[in-house]
């Protein structure tokens, strides 16, 4: 029906093709960058839970986030592949799912590595088939059936924040204790901000005034939607200090950190 | 008074240039005045659309240094100093002369969006709502047609998809109908399939690029998006339908 057909002084195609000047591959860079090494660690973590009877994923009252809930597995059935022997791998697929189906997720995925488009008004790559949500990627439209599970966790992760306050001697504060009650913080953060839960507590209804229940529920979207404001900072926040927590577990657990006690 | 490189778009869909002009500027000047100055002064065939020189009207749209934006509203102090000023017409659309693009798709598509509908008034012959009811509505109210996110959309700049897809622009005209206390009408199916909502892949381009800061993503297609999940995507949403329709058998 319509083209736009374009003269070649004006052409948009062709990757990275682009009359802007300033400085748009900044953030594609450092935020790719830093995704990439979060998935580097995170797999490498989540497959390496350590020795049997020594685990790297507690110490003390702590767990790493990667492994809670912790389910084990008292022997692993012969056939199941030796590296995909780690407790991690019931739990991390919830968090997984619910964060590459993420709206602010996917702006940076298309944008970063499938540079569809790298940036805005910045060219693609010539002859490609786009499909956008409609094709292939149109699983992200399960993003709500990630957000149930990942608002069980953030419950899970509240019990182990506060279990990490409680030694075998007695309450106390570690450093640990308070990473791993940060973490679930940070996660509540994440989590009660998405797009999907703020459609879900109020943004579905048309009529806010209509009732009683409608009015408490504008109440809420409305504080949704105040956190939903900064939902990229709270994906990343949590992202690294989700990690950071895994890693602080592990190196106090290997012996290479001690665990400062403040109380 | 200080001389500037501008270097502007002559021509049209067929082909054209971009040809250089040293074009004195004041302080405080916007973009636009140094068209018109070009125009006065040097090429008075230049062609460029403009109306208010205010950012109401939504005509001067075209691209600054790449980037989609109101001639009338960017100021030439603050682009970067050194390089020339390209100013581009907008590229999703035919371009009829020089600056000035055919946006006529636009209205084309616009007339194939169910108009609002409202329900019957109350007794006394009339509607009631409530400000809360209508904030989110407003928001997109703001829109001034300038189309400049259409043109930065990516599935319509460089995917051609004016066939298969609204647009950003169409999308918020479709949020504050869907959003709207008194409408009566569901376009979800019309979202889902002509309207395309699903080559969107919220990359916010749109967002970034509108002289209204209206948050066309987060606060139009994202909550359109999560309607559509509700009626196609959402198995627990089905069932508590089918068990509404058991119970209710007269709710529609
Ligand atoms: S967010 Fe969607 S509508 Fe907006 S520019 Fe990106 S693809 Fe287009
Ligand atoms: S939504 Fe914003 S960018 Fe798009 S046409 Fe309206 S005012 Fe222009
Ligand atoms: S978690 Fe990002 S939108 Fe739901
Ligand atoms: S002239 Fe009206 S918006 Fe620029």
């Amino acid at each position: 029906m319509h083209k736009a057909t374009l003269p070649k002084e004006l052409e948009t195609t062709g990757l990275g093709k682009t009359a802007r000047k300033d400085k748009w591959l900044f953030e594609p860079l450092w935020t790719g960058l830093g995704f990439a090494i979060f998935v580097v660690y995170s797999t490498w973590g989540a497959l390496n839970p350590g020795p049997a009877g020594h685990p790297y994923y507690e110490w003390g009252p702590y767990l790493s986030p990667f492994f809670s809930p912790l389910f084990l597995v008292k022997a692993w059935p012969d056939w199941w592949p030796k590296i995909l022997r780690t407790p991690a791998l019931f739990v991390l697929w919830a968090p997984l799912g619910f964060r590459a189906t993420c709206y602010y997720f996917r702006k940076f995925f298309y944008r970063t590595y499938l540079l569809d488009p790298p940036g805005c008004a910045v060219g693609e790559a010539r002859s490609h088939n786009y499909k956008g949500e409609k094709g292939f990627f149109i699983y992200q439209n399960l993003h709500r059936w990630f957000l149930y599970p990942a608002v069980a966790l953030v419950i899970i992760l509240f019990y182990d924040g506060v279990k990490a306050f409680f030694f075998a001697d007695g309450f106390g504060i570690g450093v640990g204790s308070l990473v791993l009650i940060i973490e679930p913080i940070l996660i509540a953060l994440f989590t009660f901000s998405c797009n999907s839960f703020r459609h879900l507590v109020g943004g579905n209804l048309d009529c806010y005034s209509c009732s009683f229940s409608n009015r408490a529920r504008y109440q809420v979207w409305g504080k949704v939607s105040l956190l939903n404001r900064n939902h990229m900072f709270w994906f990343w926040i949590s992202l690294g200090w989700v990690g950071f927590s895994d890693f602080y577990v592990r190196m106090v657990a290997m012996g290479i950190w001690t665990d400062w006690r403040i109380l | 008074m200080e001389k500037l490189i501008f270097k502007v778009y002559r021509g049209d869909s067929g082909k054209g240039e971009l040809k250089e002009y040293q074009i004195e500027v004041d302080e405080g000047m916007v973009v636009l005045d140094a068209i018109h100055k070009l125009q006065a002064t040097q090429a008075p065939d230049l062609a460029c659309r403009w109306n208010c020189k205010a950012g109401r009207c939504g005509s001067c749209s075209a691209e600054i240094n790449g980037f989609p934006k109101l001639m009338c509203m960017t100021r030439i102090d603050e682009l970067p100093k050194g390089n020339p000023i390209t100013v581009e017409p907008m590229k999703a659309f035919p371009i009829i002369k020089d600056l000035v693009t055919d946006v006529s798709w636009n209205y084309e598509v616009n007339k194939t969006i169910p108009p609002f509908t409202p329900k019957p008034p109350e007794p006394d012959g009339t509607w009631r709502m409530q400000q809360k009811d209508i904030d989110r509505v407003q928001e997109f109210r703001k829109c001034i047609e300038c189309f400049l996110c259409q043109d930065v959309c990516h599935v319509l700049r460089n995917h051609n998809k004016h066939s298969q897809f609204i647009g950003p622009r169409f999308l918020i005209r479709v949020a504050s109908l869907e959003m709207h206390p008194l409408d009566t009408v569901d376009r979800r199916e019309l979202l889902k399939d002509q309207f395309g909502i699903g080559f969107c892949n919220i990359t916010k381009c749109c967002t970034e690029v509108c002289p209204e800061r209206i948050t066309i993503t987060d606060n139009a297609i994202i909550p359109l998006k999560e309607r559509v999940v509700d009626r196609y995507y959402d198995p627990l949403a089905w069932l508590i339908r089918q068990l509404k329709r058991v119970f209710k058998p007269s709710a529609k």
